[in-house]
Order: structure tokens, then C-alpha cells, then sequence
């Protein structure tokens, strides 16, 4: 383990069993991050990406191997690591504010304390005409904007998010992009990131770590020196995007294949 | 504009029923003891409303007065019982629900005995009632509280169970303890199923007491309705029958006014 390193993971397996046969989701992974970093997880589907980020999470641990962070075995969810999911997870009974303001509540702040901190959040992602109001009643990008401002509220210094603009429209999707970069380098998180958008890991990350299918493993580490904000016409950013491309259609093909042969057993 | 023509259009079929109705007695081709007119019945009914005495200030308050009518008297007697009744099984269901969807020790606890005990109709509890609880108000409320109890248990258990996952992982992530992720998320994402279970209960309820005053107490619009039978008054039970009818809709009416307030959040069927 690296002395800088803030989430370091070490030799991590993770097996699953499918019927009667081990399937390696993640075989010897070996990540470090450093603090302040931006990684993302980029891969097909099943290529275990996200078992990585919920092994962080610590919500399924790996079956061997460590996973560290600022030092500290992970063995349980805990608020220094904040998390955003794919499908917003936003409760439905609590208006914006009161989703914010739930991780505060826990926490056992203060109720002014809290009505600042929540003040300042809305301000910060731009949602004080909302906060009275219910999920239902927002936009894909406005909700998504409330479960990052939720956990920004835990002042947690790593931030964990799983595709969480998979489901945007593109505008949206990229307007959500370039928020989430102001929100981290004006509050220096380490974030850790799942999609499997090449164009998305590419704009966002300091890193970009290609997975392989079936055993997930770490295929490319791969640093993106491109300056902010980066221009996806250029050609730098094109060169990488074709170096990915053709590493992550291998094991889509082999996805493909394993889908295939799969249905043949069937 | 729309509404009043949507309400209008609401009113054609029981005006049209009721025109073939009067002209079914009016004609005389039915039997005036069988079917009496709309017109006797309206009469009865508001005989069976209006105070049996002239008002007496000496007697209590103008209010008090309005009420003492016979119809009024029965339909707050049977009111009176759907709402304890209500309340009991409601009030008894409700934690062992909440504990069996939340606990598969509870559930397992519990489930083999509510499975056997859920399919026998409350009617059929009438002669045990009876015997443990003699006549009057005691044994009805006990039959009404049992036609609560199941369906507001049954919806609390599925409602516990379906809270999404999702949400339970929110809340570990946040760092809620057990009792807080009980109370501020499984119980909030379970309430839609136990409004639900509780407008289902509070319609059986509302069967229940209509047959256990036919059987068991001496006032109440089931009783008033099975006396008026012995005196071929079916103008009186006619009109006992769709006072039935509007409280019950009244009751269902306040329930889901209830429901859907408290359920702002809730994404309702019309948005899928």
C-alpha cells in the first residue's frame, strides 16, 4: 500500500457461484488511488465494474484480498463513502430537502446546522425553486442533482458513483458532466466512477481503467492527459477514444460469445 | 365546463331507473308490499329522519334534537361500532404486521396460525361471539374488528417486504441505525400497502356490522332494516338499504381523501 494512496485495493477476488462453477467477477484486482483523484470503472456489462465499486461501497465484500481505505480495512457501508446510484434512489416520501438533510439528521447535527448546510447544497447544484418538492414530480437530471447534493451532505471525502447519468439524455447527461467536475475540483473529492461511456470516462477522468469480461480483471490503467475542459472533437481526445474502443469491443465480443454459447447450452 | 357535464352524465342512468321504477308502481303492475314507489319510500325515509318529538330547548340543544330522529340514532350506533371495531383490529394488526414483514423469526412465528385463521369469514365467528360476549354492542365490535384485522395485516406484511432494496442500501450508506432505517424508510415505503389494507379492513368492517346488528344488538341500520321486514314496511327497508349505501360511500370517501392527502409523494396510477 502506497503511503498517498487513499482507496487502496489489493489482490481482490470476488466469486460467484452459477451453477455448480466458480465465475470470477473480480480475479487479483489491484487498484490504487490517490487522494483527489478522479478513476473510472469502464467495461461491458458483467465485466464486474460494479461489484468493484460495491466491494468499496462495502456492501458485498470480496471473497480475499483487502480493500483499504485512508488506511482502514472496509467492512461495512459507512458514510465517509458517499455513494450515487443509477437509479437516483431517492426516497419518494421526503421532498428535496428532506433527502439532503437525511444523512445530516443521522448524523445527529444540529436542525440549524442542518437547514445551512441543506441551504447551501440547493444553491450549489441549483435547486432552491425545488425544494419543496417531491421526486415524482422532477426531471431525470434534477433528481440525479438531489442524490448528489444527498451526498455531499456527508462531507464524505470519497464519492462513489455508478452510472449515475446512464439513463440522461445526452444534454443532460453532459450539463450533469461538467457540474460534477466543478463540485470536484472546487471540493477536492476522490471520486470513483462506473459507466461503461468511453466518452464519459474520457471527459471526466484523471484515470480510466478498462475491465475485462468474465474473470474481471484490470485489462488497461490508462492516465488521460488531456487539459480541462477537455474538447471531445480533438484529436488527442479522439486517439484515446479509439485506443478504447478497440480494447473494450474484445471483450464485448467475448460477452457476446459467452451470451451465445450460454443460449446454446439452454 | 367538462365536470358539470361528466356529473350530468352521472345522474341520466339513476334518473332513468328511477322513472321506470315510478312507472313500474305507478302502472300497478308490481305489488305496492314488494316494491313500494320511489315516492312512498322517499316518504318513509324521511319519516325514519326527522326527530320523533317537537323541539324542547328545556331538552338539550337544537343539535342534540336534529339527531334524535330514529334513522340518525341508528346510523351513528353503527358508526360508533365500525369505528372501535375498526380501531381494535386496525390497532392489533398493525405492529404484528409491521413485525412479521420485517422479522422472518415473527413471521414464521405467526404465519402458519394466520394462514388457517384468514380464510374463515367473520360471519362465521357469529355463534362463538355470542357465546363469549352475550348480545349488545361487545360482540358485534368483535366481528367487525376481525373483518378489519386481516386485510390491514395482510397489506402491512406485503408492504414491509416490497420496500425496495435500493432504499435500505441508501440508508446503510448514510449510516442509519436499524431502529432509524425502520422508521424513517421501511415504514414511510410500507404506508401506501397499509392505506390500502386499511380502506379494504374499513369495508369490511362496514359488511360486518350490517349482519352482526341483524344478529346480535337491538338498534343500527342492519337491525333496523331486519325488524322492518317483520312489519312488510319494504318502503323502510328500502330506504334503511340506501342509507347503507351513502354511508359507506361516505366513509370510503373520507378514507381515500385521507389516503391520497397523506400520500402526496406517492407516484399515483395515472402517471403508471
Amino acid at each position: 500500500m502506497s503511503m498517498d494512496s487513499h482507496i487502496s485495493v489489493q489482490g481482490v477476488h470476488k466469486v460467484f457461484q452459477s451453477g455448480g462453477q466458480d465465475v470470477y467477477a473480480l480475479k487479483a484486482i489491484d487498484l490504487e488511488i490517490v487522494r483527489g483523484e478522479f478513476v473510472c470503472l469502464l467495461g461491458p456489462s458483467g465485466c464486474g465494474k460494479s461489484t468493484l465499486l460495491n466491494a468499496v461501497a462495502g456492501f458485498s465484500l470480496p471473497s480475499s484480498g483487502h480493500i483499504h481505505v485512508d488506511g482502514t480495512p472496509v467492512t461495512a457501508p459507512g458514510p465517509d463513502r458517499g455513494m450515487v446510484f443509477q437509479e437516483y434512489a431517492l426516497f419518494p416520501w421526503m421532498t428535496v430537502e428532506q433527502n439532503i438533510a437525511f444523512g445530516l439528521q443521522i448524523k445527529g447535527d444540529a436542525k440549524a446546522a442542518i437547514q445551512a448546510k441543506v441551504d447551501s447544497l440547493l444553491e450549489l447544484l441549483h435547486l432552491q425553486d425545488f425544494r419543496k418538492r417531491y421526486p415524482k414530480d422532477l426531471s431525470g437530471g434534477m433528481r440525479q442533482r438531489v442524490a448528489i447534493a444527498r451526498v455531499l451532505a456527508l462531507d464524505s471525502p470519497i464519492m462513489l458513483m455508478d452510472e449515475p447519468f446512464g439513463a440522461l439524455d445526452a444534454l443532460t447527461r453532459r450539463n450533469l458532466q461538467d457540474e460534477l467536475l466543478r463540485l470536484w475540483t472546487e471540493l477536492k473529492k476522490t471520486i470513483l466512477f462506473v459507466t461503461h461511456s468511453i466518452e464519459e470516462a474520457l471527459y471526466l477522468a484523471d484515470r480510466t481503467v478498462v475491465m475485462t469480461y468474465r474473470p474481471g480483471t484490470i485489462k488497461r490503467d490508462l492516465r488521460v492527459d488531456l487539459a480541462r475542459p477537455r474538447d471531445v472533437a480533438s484529436p488527442g481526445f479522439n486517439a484515446l477514444k479509439k485506443e478504447l474502443s478497440l480494447l473494450l469491443m474484445e471483450e464485448q465480443n467475448r460477452h457476446e460469445q459467452d451470451e451465445f454459447r450460454g443460449a446454446a447450452v439452454d | 365546463m367538462k365536470r358539470y357535464r361528466h356529473a350530468a352524465s352521472g345522474i341520466l342512468v339513476p334518473l332513468a331507473a328511477l322513472a321506470f321504477w315510478q312507472l313500474l308502481s305507478t302502472m300497478g303492475w308490481v305489488n305496492a308490499t314488494i316494491l313500494p314507489s320511489p315516492m312512498q319510500v322517499l316518504t318513509k325515509w324521511w319519516a325514519y329522519l326527522r326527530p320523533l318529538e317537537a323541539f324542547d330547548p328545556t331538552q338539550g340543544s337544537y343539535l342534540k334534537w336534529c339527531f334524535s330522529g330514529e334513522l340518525p340514532q341508528d346510523a351513528m350506533g353503527s358508526l360508533y361500532r365500525v369505528l372501535v371495531g375498526f380501531a381494535i383490529g386496525t390497532g392489533l394488526a398493525l405492529p404484528l404486521g409491521l413485525g412479521m414483514g420485517y422479522s422472518k423469526v415473527v413471521n414464521a412465528l405467526f404465519n402458519p396460525l394466520i394462514q388457517v385463521l384468514r380464510p374463515i369469514p367473520p360471519i362465521a365467528y357469529i355463534p362463538l361471539s355470542i357465546l363469549w360476549f352475550g348480545l349488545g354492542n361487545p360482540p358485534a365490535i368483535f366481528l367487525i374488528s376481525i373483518g378489519a384485522f386481516f386485510p390491514v395485516l395482510m397489506n402491512t406484511v406485503t408492504g414491509v417486504q416490497n420496500v425496495d432494496s435500493i432504499y435500505l442500501r441508501v440508508g446503510r450508506n448514510l449510516g442509519a441505525s436499524r431502529f432509524t432505517q425502520f422508521k424513517r424508510i421501511i415504514l414511510p415505503a410500507a404506508t401506501p400497502y397499509i392505506f390500502t389494507g386499511a380502506r379494504i379492513g374499513m369495508g369490511t368492517a362496514f359488511i360486518v356490522v350490517i349482519v352482526s346488528e341483524m344478529i346480535a344488538v337491538n338498534n343500527g341500520l342492519g337491525y333496523r332494516i331486519l325488524e322492518a321486514r317483520e312489519y312488510l314496511w319494504s318502503d323502510k327497508i328500502i330506504a334503511g338499504m340506501f342509507t347503507i349505501g351513502l354511508l359507506g360511500l361516505g366513509i370510503d370517501t373520507v378514507m381515500s381523501r385521507l389516503s391520497s392527502r397523506m400520500l402526496r409523494w406517492h407516484r399515483g396510477l395515472e402517471q403508471g
